[in-house]
């Protein structure tokens, strides 16, 4: 067989396992949309579950997963951003910051049911939070912190020496850089990470498992020290634990979970190619 | 001309306030370096939070006891060895898998491919990464499992097999873009000399380029090998949970059960500070251990590069 002919085979070859890599994917999110979405009305995502989950809404699952991604938010962003601003713009390559990063790539590697034993653990036996919310959202944002800082470091670094400079050269201190200069310039793409980290956090179920969910709890939830349903555990549940449920109700669970970890997905995505494409550096 | 350029000089550079003290700045700075530093704490933090609820576990059952073969809680009896086993039989397999798709994907992806194919290929693994693993796991139970079932003529679909599927699936996202990485990092003038003797672009990919590029593909593998091993929702979903011993290749196409499994299905039972609850700790320890090691040959590896000017 010529060399050529060799080539183009194996060429082709490549091109059909590309395929089988990515037919599986369109296919899940294919069959997912179409059989779920004909579940979806008004009332399946705005009114509380009835007759054992099997019929009425998941209203109580939305609003969870909703208000564990907030309270993640709320502790991660800050956290992961200012380790980011450390990490880019103090830290010097010495053994500690060395050890801050063998930290992260860690911390992005434990599984995520050992970080939801360890929010049992701590959040809610050590520290009394209970099975809450304030329990869920602590432990989830542990876990989103790697993702957090490694994208938002990036963003920073990506951030052209030379502005740093003529900041120092204008009398600028170097937290004011920092201030006015990097952090605005690096916000598209901080955004996008913490987008793509709260994302994983909102389909997460190991983690929330011991921590906030609740099998079945028709009522919205009060206060952080609530537990509460959520979507991805609900999801669980209604798959393996209860017999009999209505094919189109697991349908409309995966498909309102796919949704917006998908349309939250997207929406990173614009933003960054929308602000890579204005950049002007 | 000129007015571009000085707008997008206005653009950067804002007033500078006046700062409102050295102290005020003193404080910032420190905060941040805290923040810096935190991740140690929350990655020490959960190493002793799994030691102060697992360790117990390893006086009250003896340490034969905990790596012996019988997982029957019921009875007493702690052996994680069924369950190590049954983790260790998931993931190789599902490596097995991902690793050949995953390289030629990104061999295609950088090599091969015209632009549009790349343009659309790399979105659709990115969604992939996205995509919630319960949701997978739910997808295997509906739609996998009876494949399998039906292909091996098997009383069940829940197999370990089924697991290392889906597994393969969710560890190719990482698998591919470090490959991919480890491909771009290799100089233009090695491929060019393999095209210059002669070569053709087929031969110079995959005697030149990959080889090149192994050190960085093994990272992939255990990157996508750490990945694997923590996985619980799908497997947990798609495997069958017996807690047996795979003692050979056969098991392969039988229920197994995997240790992140085994924690997510018991613990939601067990009563607080039972040897039950403990030996539930205990397994996490062990995934800690695991996957820390895993991680850490991985990050060495790809801290080596860095500093060797390999990857970007």
């Amino acid at each position: 067989m010529s060399r050529s002919l060799l080539q183009t085979l194996g060429f082709i070859l490549l091109g059909v396992v590309a395929m089988i890599v990515v037919a599986p994917i369109l296919l899940v999110v294919g069959t997912i949309v179409a059989r779920g979405i004909s579940a979806i009305n008004w009332e399946f995502i705005s009114s509380m579950p009835r007759g054992g989950m099997r019929e009425g809404g998941i209203l109580p699952a939305i609003v969870g997963t909703l208000l564990l991604t907030l309270g993640t938010a709320l502790v991660a962003v800050p956290i992961g951003v200012g380790g980011a601003i450390y990490l880019s713009e103090y830290a010097r390559d010495t053994r500690l910051t060395r050890a801050i990063r063998l930290a992260i790539v860690n911390l992005a590697g434990i599984p995520s049911i050992v970080y939801g034993l360890f929010g049992l653990g701590m959040f809610v036996l050590f520290l009394r939070f209970g099975t809450s919310i304030l329990a869920g959202s602590l432990t989830l944002a542990i876990m989103t912190l790697p993702v957090i800082i490694s994208t938002a470091e990036e963003a920073l670094r990506a951030v052209p020496q030379d502005f740093r400079t003529v900041s120092a050269s204008l009398g600028g201190s170097r937290w004011q850089a920092v201030q006015h200069i990097v952090l605005p310039q690096a916000l598209p793409g901080i955004i996008t990470g913490v987008i793509l980290g709260l994302l994983r956090a909102a389909g997460e179920t190991a983690p929330i498992l011991f921590t906030v969910a609740a099998f079945y709890l028709p009522r919205l939830p009060s206060s952080p020290l609530d537990q509460t349903m959520a979507l991805p555990y609900h999801l669980y549940v209604i798959t393996t634990q209860v017999p009999g449920m209505p094919l189109s109700v697991q349908y409309g669970t995966a498909f309102v979970l796919l949704a917006l970890v998908l349309s939250l997905n997207i929406v990173a995505t614009v933003i960054r190619s929308h602000f890579r494409r204005r950049r002007q550096w | 001309m000129s007015g571009a350029a000085s707008g997008g000089a206005a653009r950067v550079s804002p007033p500078l306030r006046k700062s409102r003290t050295r102290a005020g700045e003193f404080a910032v700075e420190a905060f941040i370096r805290v923040l810096g530093f935190s991740t140690i704490g929350f990655v020490v933090l959960i190493f002793l939070f799994l030691l102060r609820e697992g360790v117990p576990a390893f006086f009250e059952v003896p340490l034969n006891g905990f790596f012996s073969t019988r997982w029957y809680p019921t009875f007493k009896l702690f052996g994680t060895l069924p369950l190590i086993l049954g983790s260790v039989l998931v993931t190789v397999a599902s490596i097995a898998i991902a690793l050949p798709l995953g390289v030629a994907t990104a061999v295609f992806v950088r090599e091969v491919a015209p632009r549009w194919a790349r343009e659309v290929l790399k979105p659709v693994i990115e969604v992939l990464a996205g995509i919630p693993s319960v949701v997978l796991g739910f997808f295997g139970m509906t739609y996998v499992a009876p494949l399998v079932r039906e292909l091996l003529g098997a009383p069940t679909g829940l197999t370990a097999f089924s697991g290392a599927l889906l597994l393969a699936y969710m560890a190719l996202p990482t698998i591919i873009s470090v490959a991919e990485d480890a491909l771009d990092s290799v100089p233009r003038s090695y491929r060019d000399a393999g095209l210059a003797m002669g070569a053709t672009r087929w031969q110079t990919i995959w005697r030149v380029v990959v080889p090149a590029g192994r050190s960085g593909i093994l990272t992939a593998v255990m990157l996508g090998m750490g990945r694997a091993i923590g996985e619980t929702m799908a497997v947990m979903m798609v495997t069958g949970n017996a807690a047996v011993m795979p003692t050979s290749l056969a098991f392969l196409f039988k229920p197994v059960r995997t240790m992140t499994a085994t924690i997510a299905a018991e613990m939601g039972e067990v009563a607080r500070g039972s040897t039950h609850y403990h030996a539930l700790f205990g397994i996490g320890i062990i995934l800690f251990v695991l996957t820390f090691l895993i991680n850490l040959a991985a990050a060495k590896a790809i801290f080596q590069k860095r500093r060797r000017g390999g990857l970007r």
